[in-house]
């Protein structure tokens, strides 16, 4: 049996890694380095048999997906470059370096534009100007607040699959969350405190109400919530668009679909008061939903009987379980944590509503909640993943004119990878027992 | 165990190979100073010029729109091109909260001009530049009252090239319908359709004819007016809308069909194209530039387009910032200033009768010398 695909794989990697080095080094960016030696070794410690080990086991396949989509992307980066197809006949070998470089570059600026590049950050902590801490502060900031609206939209839809409902429907619950949330921020006139608890408040009625409405027709009609829920993504648009453009949310004399601003008071306050960074409460408040989440779904009896029926559901009947009363609940409790999504963008990032205040996050949420094997600490990592390459997109592009569209396509190949266990398995011939106990064993296949 | 092993001594070695002849060849990609590598290396500023750096954000449309994404961008190249800009860079915004972090990220960049796009970005804009006093800003598609010391707001009177397009079409329509959908119902789009509603009144008025508009009915009075849009969660990009919209025109007896929906007019083409190949004479009219050249294909479909000169516009909003201003003035783009205007009509012009082009070039010189306004036009 052949070694080839894991040969092939290491060494497009390892030149990879090499173009970092050489890049990096060089510009004293060591985080880019030590990142790549990380990810190296993590490759080599997760392709040893882990045996009894179930967390590096569960780590696998994430991991490996996450390698293999960035090594398909930088392929893809190269061979869309039309210089490469001239070039290349010329000079194949410095081409093809070339070209490598310029994928370490742009994976490089990638890091640097999420993470922040650390001689920056030590010179700026030195000095002490805040303008200066809050530049250098910046990507790590704009990470962490992509990855809020990620979090929890991605809890959402893991409780949802945990108990065996497939809601499609985060988008659209983020965003009738969010307007709910606006709308009690600009009209609800509270002090301080109490008037940004009712507007979260709001935003989590406003999704879970938006969750209700497909668990209900599903339990009582039957109606399949994959249908309902994509449907009710299309009506939340047009109702947010509705209202945008009504006096409900415009502002006065106002043509656009934008509402008017938040009060202050309804503002969810940031966590470090420097310049430029917008980091915010949300970010915590995210956190400890995950927690609350954990909990409900492994600590509690309901969370019990959700994953019960998720499991089986004619089981869970058998039991004694209320099935109907088990997915209009597990339903309730995701659309409420999409709608605090779309509250905290409001409330924290934005502080008014527009019908482009979500990039896709609801659908985003569907792949996080996959690649973080429907637990709430897998859905934090992995939305930390998809937040820095939201996040460092613009800092690529800027530096190395390497579209943001890139990452997308990466995002897609991550998703991909984990829906596709089988795939990973037969490339780096590595055992993904935990993550996939019930798929059968590989065929071998020649290759 | 052993593949491990194996693994990290391919990776090792591998990495000695690439050490060996990346070194020189990694620095040669960096050079490039702008994002159109190609046009980088043309454009190399001479040594005396002093640099300057423009920049642009674009608004979630991104570019590869051929609308007012595409021909910001274009003004930024014009202006490198013409030496007001030694240096260009854009980011593309993807959600609402990446307005301020591009601009931010640009601002840490160096940019000493920056372009913003829509009025999605209005407030953004101006909140950046009151934190950043001594960088000029341009925004395309808004303008602000008062204006900003530092900021030249760009908007056009499309209206008045409409009313053209509106004269134009109820002179070429056979039919006498006229058809027009919107992609949101909101002022960059529905005066457009004001504006060819307010021609075909004119021509009818005019001539005594009874050409009729479907899909718009502009509003009276301040009150809004009410029309056909296409489904609000992708406007500017639903060809299938466009497709079936123009069809549904079509079918009613309309042979000239204005999209005012960005991408999704592609579909309106498709569909008039398809409508020629069965053998009927019906036509499309473009927005924003012109389609004939940017939309390459429907030669034969593209009547005219009514144009927003945005690139231009764009352009000496950097030549301002690049010779010491910072703005503080509104730029209206109009018939009188060739901030608008119609298209030529290229391979269709044997469709405009010598006399339909006279009573155009007679409308546009009322319209410029203020005798006939499209607002007098609007019921």
């Amino acid at each position: 049996m052949s070694r080839l695909p894991i040969g092939v794989a290491s060494i497009i990697w390892s030149l990879v890694a090499f173009g970092f080095a050489v890049q990096f080094f060089l510009e004293k960016a060591y985080i880019a380095l030590g990142v790549e030696i990380l990810i190296v070794i993590a490759i080599a410690v997760l392709s040893r048999s882990a045996g009894g080990r179930t967390f590096l086991n569960r780590m696998k396949l994430p991991v490996l997906a996450i390698v293999s989509a960035f090594i398909v992307g930088g392929i893809v980066l190269i061979l869309s470059d039309l210089e490469f197809y001239t070039k290349f006949g010329l000079d194949p070998i410095g081409t093809l370096a070339s070209s490598l470089g310029r994928v370490a570059e742009a994976y490089g600026a990638l890091i640097v534009g999420a993470l922040g590049d650390p001689g920056k950050i030590s010179t700026a902590l030195a000095s002490g100007n805040a303008n200066k801490i809050g530049i250098a502060l910046r990507p790590i900031s704009e990470t962490f607040l992509a990855t809020t609206p990620l979090i929890l939209a991605g809890l959402g839809v893991a409780v949802a699959f945990r108990s065996g409902v497939f809601n499609i429907g985060a988008e659209g619950q983020l965003k009738i969350g969010a307007m709910f949330a606006v709308w009690v921020g600009i009209w609800v006139p509270l002090p301080g405190p109490f008037h940004v608890l009712l507007a979260l408040a709001a935003g989590i009625l406003g999704g879970a109400l938006w969750g209700f409405i497909p668990g209900i027709l599903k339990a009582r009609t039957g109606a399949h919530e994959v249908i309902t829920t994509i449907m009710l993504n299309a009506i939340a648009q047009q109702v947010m668009l509705a209202l945008l453009l009504s006096p409900v949310l415009q502002p006065p004399g106002g043509t656009t679909p934008i509402s008017m601003p938040i009060e202050a008071s309804a503002q969810l306050p940031l966590l470090l008061d420097l310049p430029k960074l917008r980091v915010h409460l949300g970010l915590v408040i995210a956190l400890l939903a995950a927690a609350w989440t954990s909990w409900l779904m492994f600590r509690t009896t309901k969370g019990f009987e959700f994953r019960a029926a998720g499991l089986n559901p004619r089981a869970a009947g058998y039991a004694g379980m209320h099935a109907g009363r088990t997915i209009v609940l597990a339903m309730v409790v995701s659309g409420g944590l999409a709608g605090l999504a779309g509250a905290s963008e409001v409330l924290g990032t934005t502080h008014y509503l527009s019908p482009t205040i979500s990039p896709g996050y609801g659908w985003d949420a569907i792949s996080l909640a996959l690649l973080g094997g429907t637990r709430p600490g897998g859905v934090v990592v992995a939305a930390l993943l998809f937040g820095a390459l939201r996040a460092g997109g613009p800092g690529m592009a800027l530096a190395t004119g390497v579209p943001i569209d890139l990452l997308a396509f990466i995002s897609a190949l991550v998703i991909m990878f984990v829906a596709a266990p089988r795939l990973v398995r037969e490339i780096y011939r590595v055992k993904l027992t935990a993550t996939a106990p019930s798929t059968p064993r590989p065929q071998e296949t020649p290759t | 165990m052993r593949s491990s092993s194996r693994l990290l001594a391919l990776g090792a070695s591998a990495a000695i190979i690439f050490a060996a002849c990346g070194g020189g060849a990694s620095t040669a990609p960096t050079t490039a100073p702008t994002e159109g590598a190609s046009t980088a290396p043309t454009e190399t500023p001479v040594e005396s010029m002093a640099p300057f750096k423009a920049c642009l954000v674009t608004d979630t449309g991104g570019l590869g729109d051929k609308g007012f994404n595409d021909n910001a961008l274009k003004g930024l190249k014009d202006a490198l091109a013409a030496g007001y800009a030694t240096e260009i860079k854009n980011l593309e915004s993807k959600k609402d909260a990446d307005y301020a972090s591009n601009i931010d990220l640009l601002v840490t960049d160096g940019c000493q001009q920056i372009t913003t796009v829509g009025f999605n970005m209005g407030d953004i804009t101006a909140t950046k530049a009151g934190e950043n006093t001594d960088i000029a800003f341009s925004i395309v598609d808004y303008a602000y009252d008062p204006a900003i010391a530092n900021v030249t707001g760009i908007v056009f009177a499309t209206e008045q090239a409409g009313m053209l397009a509106g004269y134009l079409a109820a002179g070429v329509s056979a039919t006498g319908k006229i058809g027009t959908y919107g992609g949101l119902p909101i002022p960059p789009v529905t005066d457009f359709m004001d504006g060819l509603y307010a021609g075909i009144k004119y021509y009818n008025q005019e001539k005594g004819t009874n050409v009729s508009l479907l899909g718009w009915t502009p509003g009276v009075g301040g009150a809004a007016g009410t029309g056909v849009f296409a489904p609000a969660d992708n406007p500017w990009g639903n060809t299938d809308f466009g497709n079936n919209q123009a069809k549904a025109f079509f079918q009613e007896g309309a042979d000239i069909v204005l999209p005012v929906a960005g991408g999704t007019g592609i579909g309106t083409f498709t569909a008039a194209k398809q409508a020629q190949g069965e053998g009927k004479k019906v036509y499309a009219i473009g927005v924003d530039t012109d389609q004939y050249l940017t939309a390459p294909g429907f030669e034969s479909v593209i009547l005219t387009s009514i144009q927003k000169i945005i690139d231009k516009a764009v352009a000496d909003a950097i030549k301002l910032a690049h010779d010491g201003g910072l703005g503080g003035t509104n730029y209206v783009g109009t018939l009188e200033n060739g901030g608008v205007g119609l298209a030529p009509f290229h391979d269709l012009s044997n469709l405009v009768s010598a006399d339909l082009s006279s009573g155009l070039d007679a409308l546009k010189a009322k319209i410029i010398d203020g005798s006939v306004k499209v607002a007098d036009y609007k019921s």
